[in-house]
């Protein structure tokens, strides 16, 4: 297909699926549930996206940067690792294990970097790390075209690729994977994306979104997220996402909950009816972020350190459920994918429009 | 010369429907008609086509045509170029003219197709679900700051619009007390704003002050403490879209009884408002001024600045964006006016939707987009206007002529002679009351509900409920037959695209 319709060339609406689930007692899970999951909602996908992220995964590595790559080429590889050398202390690097299937093939390189910013040239950026980590990530997607950063949290990681989902988690061996949380994606997109790096979850630092939905409202998130520094490379949905909640949470210092008034905030008329208190808060939050909120159908699942998150748009115009048993907090598009690996559950609803649904770790 | 000749209107009045019952000759302020021994002398160089006979006619016996006598002109020297040389010719005098530039120029609104949702995402019915048109203006970009118990510290509430669509300035003076009446009253009734324009504001309207902006200009007519207070809020009007560059002079023959008052200067004298503010001659003058009123004001007004769009708008508005400003207005050169130079109105300054787009672009650029609202205005015809206006990035829209249109304005462009039949542009009390309030308000408040019927409609079918997710949302626009650099400009992809 002709470069001019690539991911990043023009905008890429999608449906999907996603799932995710926590072991809210901190209990670790290999890959293989959610990977069975997911897979349930075959059809919501069309093998053109898939992916997974875990949390927890890395505990030998817990307080360095995993640094997920793609590359085109060993000619970029040489040039970003010359970069991430610079910038960097590695102390660990290699390929991602994979696994090969006919299913998935035209690999891009594969590459895992452990990393912690050089106290020299954090110094001189007057940074703090995560800044100074989620900086280079942009200049790498940004300015190094065949090199891709796609995950760059700590003790996370995410994996992805063009295929179904169920494809890509045996690509990447994620049962040899233990996780206290996973999420993940089935892409439905409506448009041949160019490579690998469209496909989600979608991830800046510890921040892995997983979305399903078209926003009416992209091009005015992304407009405004572009003023705060971010770069929306592949003009999706879920990218612009992920820079809104980082933006918020992590910028501007807002809490999950309040993100979350600001991206699916309540209708005037609710905040009109709201106790005062409240409702001065609602509505300043609504007014002084108005560029951030999200329209059109959305459901996501945002995962960070030891927590999922889970939101539906202010209508809800896309399906989603959450249901518990016993120290387990799932999320998923559809019922189905829930109950095929926890089929009795304690309680499963629907959660409304715009409703928070927020599940931790030692909560 | 003969006038009669060459007039531009010729007035076809029907012997057989007439029953010389007199209404056209009382109700026409422009002496056309007369009736002397049982016959009509009809004087058709002094109509201005203001429709005013044919309406009230009560038996349809009036028609208003173009002239169908007229010098030769062609397709270079266009009949209007050769009138106007005549004119000149006679008077050795600078040309006037009223409401906004007309010329065939590219009126950019009308080459830009809407977009609406098909299968992937669902369009939303404004009769089934919520569809929200609430704007709030004024700077956004406020630290977050909270209390010892975590809570969020909300500040600066900024003014809210239930609808993104104010009323522009025009002073009374300019309009009539009624006029200024109907806009004050429909603008608290819907839950928008008018504005004062630079002629002061009148004693009686001071209970609609919180439906009110207050301008200051370069005159300073009618600016006082309580003036300022009085307002939701306060505009600098720096240049008006239909006369960049040029001051107003409002004649000494308008400046009677309850406008003198409230233009604090005496009856009969001139009212001349300077080019530029003579304590403005640079940017940083703006902000003392801007300081200064919310000074006064003890920082309770959000301060817009009303500049015309020109050349370089961009620079001045990223300028303006800096200078403390909450609000800035842009006005382009369609944008209507009692009286301009004609030559200035039709070829000085830019189209607002270039204009806008690169002013939002720009701000965007420079991260100071969220430190101001943006107000488009210049020619807003109809709600596609405004739906375009915002996806271009504008906050909301500044109406004048389409208000005026709704009470009752009929477009004759001759505001300038202050004879209008319609009562708006006029100061001479019979006139005035020929315009109802009371209809007037009716009729504009009709306009506005129709014009968020059709707004809430065009977006539902974008799929997007809130105006605000509108703002600036660019992928929602097409351009049709534009070139490349035409749609560069404008941020929006060519239609196919």
């Amino acid at each position: 297909m002709e470069s001019r319709y690539y991911e990043g060339k023009v905008r890429i609406p999608s449906g999907c699926a996603i799932s995710g689930f926590i072991n809210r007692d901190g209990r670790l899970s290999d890959g293989s549930a959610i990977i069975k999951s997911i897979a349930t909602m075959h059809d919501r996908s069309n093998g053109l996206g898939g992916g997974f992220a875990g949390y927890g995964i890395y505990p030998e590595y817990k307080d360095y940067y995993a640094i997920h790559m793609f590359y085109r080429d060993t000619l970029i590889k040489k040039q970003v690792e010359e970069f991430l050398d610079e910038h960097f202390d590695i102390i660990n690097l290699s390929k991602i294990p994979v696994r090969k299937t006919p299913k998935i093939v035209d690999e891009p390189l594969i590459w895992r970097y452990f990393v912690k910013p050089l106290p020299t040239k954090l110094a001189e950026s007057q940074l703090d790390e995560d800044e100074f980590v989620s900086r280079c990530a942009f200049r790498i997607n940004t300015f190094m075209d065949g090199a891709y950063v796609f995950s760059c949290g700590k003790n996370m990681g995410a994996f992805k690729a063009v295929g179904y989902p169920e494809d890509v988690g045996e690509f990447y061996r994620l049962d040899e994977y233990a996780a206290y949380s996973w999420i993940a994606h089935g892409r439905y997109p409506t448009n041949t994306p160019g490579w690998w790096g469209g496909a989600h979850p979608f991830c800046l630092l510890d921040f892995a979104v997983v979305h399903n939905g078209e926003i009416s409202s992209y091009d005015a998130n992304r407009r405004n997220i572009e003023m705060y520094g971010y770069k929306c490379n592949l003009q999706t949905d879920t990218e612009v996402i992920t820079y809104i909640f980082d933006y918020l949470v992590r910028k501007r210092g807002l809490t999950l909950q309040e993100a979350c008034k600001v991206i699916a905030a309540p209708f005037w008329e609710q905040i009109d009816r709201m106790p005062a208190q409240e409702r001065e808060q609602a509505e300043y939050l609504r007014r002084i972020y108005s560029g951030l909120l999200v329209t059109g159908p959305f459901s996501v699942i945002l995962g960070y350190t030891g927590g999922l998150l889970a939101i539906n748009d202010r209508l809800k115009l896309r399906g989603m459920v959450v249901a518990e048993k016993g120290n387990t907090t799932y999320i998923a598009s559809e019922e189905c994918a829930i109950r095929v690996i926890a089929p009795v559950l304690d309680k499963i609803y629907s959660p409304k429009g715009g409703e928070v649904v927020i599940a931790e770790v030692g909560r | 010369m003969n006038a009669r000749a060459r007039a531009e209107f010729e007035i076809l009045k029907d012997k057989e429907r007439c029953i010389d019952c007199g209404l056209c000759e009382r109700q026409c302020s422009n002496g056309v008609y007369k009736r002397e021994d049982g016959r009509w002398f009809i004087a058709d160089e002094k109509c201005v086509n203001c429709q005013r006979c044919v309406e009230m006619c009560p038996t349809g016996a009036l028609k208003v045509i173009p002239n169908r006598n007229a010098p030769r002109g062609d397709g270079n020297w266009s009949v209007r170029a050769v009138r106007e040389i005549y004119k000149q010719a006679e008077t050795g005098g600078v040309l006037l003219s009223s409401m906004g530039n007309p010329s065939d120029m590219p009126t950019y609104f009308d080459r830009i197709a809407i977009n609406a949702s098909q299968v992937t995402n669902p369009s939303i019915d404004p009769l089934r679900e919520p569809m929200e048109t609430r704007v709030y203006l004024g700077a956004k970009d406020h630290e977050i700051k909270r209390d010892s118990s975590g809570r969020l510290i909300t500040e600066n509430r900024g003014l809210r619009l239930e609808v993104p669509i104010l009323f522009s300035a025009m002073s009374y003076g300019s309009i009539s007390y009624n006029a200024h009446a109907v806009l004050a009253r429909a603008a608290q009734e819907l839950g928008t704003y008018y504005n004062t324009g630079e002629g002061g504001l009148h004693r009686d309207f001071y209970k609609y002050g919180a439906s009110t902006i207050v301008q200051v200009a370069s005159g300073r007519f009618g600016v006082h403490k309580d003036y300022l207070e009085a307002g939701a809020a306060i505009e600098i009007k720096m240049g008006q879209g239909a006369k960049p560059g040029i001051g107003g002079h409002l004649p000494g023959k308008k400046i009677v009884g309850d406008i003198a008052a409230t233009r604090m200067i005496p009856q009969g004298s001139d009212a001349i408002s300077p080019a530029p503010h003579h304590d403005i001659y640079s940017i940083e003058d703006l902000r003392q001024l801007v300081d200064s009123l919310k000074e006064a004001t003890e920082y309770k007004k959000p301060v817009f600045v009303k500049v015309a769009a020109v050349h370089n708008i961009a620079a001045i508005a990223s300028g303006i964006a800096r200078s403390g400003a909450d609000v800035i207005v842009l006005d382009g050169w369609r944008g209507g006016t009692g009286a301009a130079p004609t030559r200035i109105r039709d070829n000085v300054g830019i189209p607002i939707e270039l204009a806008l787009a690169g002013v939002d672009s720009r701000l965007r650029a420079e991260g100071i987009r969220d430190r101001v609202s943006l107000i488009a205005g210049g020619s807003i015809r109809n709600s596609a206007d405004v739906v375009k206006a915002i996806a271009l990035g504008a906050d909301a829209v500044y109406i004048g002529t389409a208000a005026l249109i709704a009470m009752g304005c009929h477009m004759c462009r001759n505001c300038h002679s202050g004879k209008c039949n319609w009562g708006i542009a006029t100061q001479d009390p019979a006139l005035v009351s020929r315009l109802d309030v009371n209809a007037g308000v009716r009729r504009l408040i009709g306009l506005i509900t129709a014009w968020k019927h059709e707004i809430e409609e065009m977006m539902g079918g974008m799929g997007i409920n809130a105006i605000e997710a509108l703002r600036g949302n660019r992928l929602m626009l097409r351009g049709l037959g534009l070139n490349s650099r035409e749609l560069d400009i404008l941020g929006i992809m060519h239609a196919g695209e």
